[in-house]
């Protein structure tokens, strides 16, 4: 199990990463070097234009070290893998579980327990730290609401009836998002989600950190020998990582929205680090999205109490318990999926 | 008793006899979901291993010394690699080959270690149609061999172990963690996590409860 979770994350374009015994060495375009030990890494980020050598990726395929290749904007290009690690019994019970709705539906529901339940957690979160800056009426609102979601969870019967309380409670959290935009003015209104292309500096955030998020969740799925493209919640679709999808339910409301909540609210990030196209498109400035990348790392190492384990753990490795959590699920140890409830 | 051959397809890693003696989940977790994770005693074991593995040929006293020989028993089903196997150890009979195991720790109240040795014997004399009377395992911490005879009960432990894990392993299921007192040196328990199976209520209550928190 990886305990590092340090990802290495390369922005320079034209840099050359390379093997150096056990180092990674990263080379610049001006000849500056820097060296990070493999052991201490679980995944390589490259932005555009950055290159990798055939023996380094072979490397760190052999240590489980996840590389991926993302445009300089953060859009996913491709990832390289090693032999395809784990148990092929794990796989096969995950497709048949896959393939059987009621079965997929268990699952389900305790993915969206995870989602509902966080995403109420992070609202009443907002209603105590800020009743003074936001309107606590709304919140209140909308946390009935929520309630009103998880009560039905526990009802609903079938993937269709879970996917309709999923649909209802997103809704009405993102309805209520801008009210924890608590800086920015007008720059940095959110007026629901918009991905292809995110039309406001709000989405633009979301989605580079859903990104981000993503990269990881697949990574440990498939550390723990799952496959990432075979979801229970998120339908089969070529080129989309279903059970990433699955997994990162959880984790968006109080670990990703959170963050870009703090990065504006701190002002970490301001209006003018982005660049707003005449298609109304938003796109994300270097600088900005260092920054992004820092705060991203830095809330990974921030150390949590895992609800269902009671044990301590950094929160960057806390996507690899979940999926060694929904392994031992799907392999009929646990009799159920239980998911992060942040507390 | 005319056991069937196992084809070589169907052997398992000698080590798995241990593993199994261990804890059978444990073994299922090696050997069927193919996790592993190391710490300070299996690194520890791994250098001394390396050392031992390194297939040279060393001499003393008349003996030739074969360091990291593989060996297989198509009737017991098992493969792996002997540390050490001396010849000409046995006085008059040059033939005869005498396994020696390199442990690190000290002796175990348990005989995981000379079932271990005992296989490997097993496969010698299958492979090179001899007797095998005995073999040593040398501990690390205490840097002395323990002579191990190779007796009936012994090579019928080895051989009912084999069966069992054959069967454990055939049968694809991962069994529920055992007793949790071995747990405690487990290299495996962050893989295994045992504490979260044998949780009370389990994960239906667990979820449950978050839903209703109001």
């Amino acid at each position: 199990m990886k305990t590092h979770c340090n990802t290495l994350y390369v922005t320079s374009q034209g840099a050359y990463l390379s093997k150096d015994g056990e180092c990674v060495l990263v080379r610049l375009e001006d000849g500056t070097k820097a060296r990070f030990p493999v052991h201490t890494l679980d995944g390589v980020v490259c932005f555009g234009n950055v290159g990798v050598s055939p023996f380094l990726l072979g490397h760190l395929a052999e240590r489980d070290v996840a590389v991926s290749f993302l445009t300089a904007y953060g859009k996913f290009l491709a990832r390289s893998q090693g032999p395809v690690s784990g148990n092929v019994l794990l796989r096969r019970e995950q497709y048949r579980w896959a393939d059987d709705g009621e079965r997929s539906a268990l699952v389900a529901r305790c993915v969206l327990a995870g989602k509902i339940v966080n995403a109420r957690s992070v609202l009443r979160r907002a209603v105590r730290d800020h009743a003074d800056k936001l309107d606590a009426a709304r919140l209140g609102d909308a946390l009935a609401r929520l309630d009103d979601c998880a009560a039905r969870l526990e009802r609903a019967q079938g993937l269709e009836m879970l996917r309709g309380v999923e649909g209802e409670a997103a809704g009405v959290y993102f309805a209520v998002f801008d009210e924890m935009v608590l800086r920015g003015g007008e720059a940095f209104r959110f007026a629901g989600r918009n991905r292809r292309p995110p039309l406001d500096r709000i989405n633009c955030l979301l989605s580079f950190v859903y990104t981000l998020l993503a990269h990881d969740v697949r990574s440990a799925l498939e550390c723990v020998g799952l496959d990432p493209a075979v979801g229970f919640l998120h339908r089969d679709r070529p080129g989309r990582p279903g059970l990433a999808l699955d997994l990162m339910e959880e984790f968006r409301s109080f670990f990703a929205d959170r963050l870009v909540l703090s990065l504006v609210n701190r002002e970490q990030v301001g209006p003018g680090g982005f660049t707003v196209t005449e298609s109304g498109a938003v796109l994300m400035d270097d600088g900005t999205r260092r920054t992004v990348l820092e705060a991203y790392q830095k809330r990974k190492r921030d150390v949590l109490t895992h609800p269902f384990l009671k044990e301590k753990m950094p929160l960057g490795l806390a996507f690899h318990t979940q999926a060694l959590l929904l392994a031992r699920h799907v392999r009929g140890d646990l009799d159920g999926y239980p998911p992060f409830f942040w507390q | 008793m005319d056991a069937a051959m196992y084809a070589e397809d169907e052997l398992l890693p000698i080590s798995a006899l241990q593993h199994y003696l261990y804890c059978p989940r444990q073994c299922a977790l090696i050997h069927l979901e193919r996790v592993w994770a190391e710490n300070r005693y299996t690194a520890e074991g791994r250098i001394l291993h390396a050392v031992a593995d390194s297939g040279r040929v060393r001499g003393r006293g008349g003996v030739r010394a074969r360091g990291g020989m593989p060996v297989r028993s198509l009737r017991l089903g098992l493969t792996g690699v002997a540390d050490v196997v001396e010849f000409g150890a046995v006085p008059g009979a040059p033939q005869v080959p005498y396994p020696v195991e390199y442990k690190r720790g000290r002796p175990k109240d348990q005989d995981w270690d000379r079932v271990q040795l005992c296989a490997q014997a097993l496969c010698l004399e299958e492979m090179l149609d001899v007797s095998v009377p005995e073999g040593a395992l040398f501990y690390g911490q205490r840097k002395r061999r323990e002579v191990v005879i190779f007796d009936d009960a012994l090579r019928a432990k080895t051989t009912e172990t084999a069966a069992r894990v054959h069967a454990l392993l055939g049968d694809g299921a991962t069994p529920a963690p055992g007793s949790a007192g071995r747990c405690r040196n487990c290299s495996l328990r962050p893989l295994c996590r045992p504490e979260a199976i044998r949780r009370r209520g389990g994960v239906r209550h667990y979820v449950a409860e978050a839903l209703k928190d109001l």
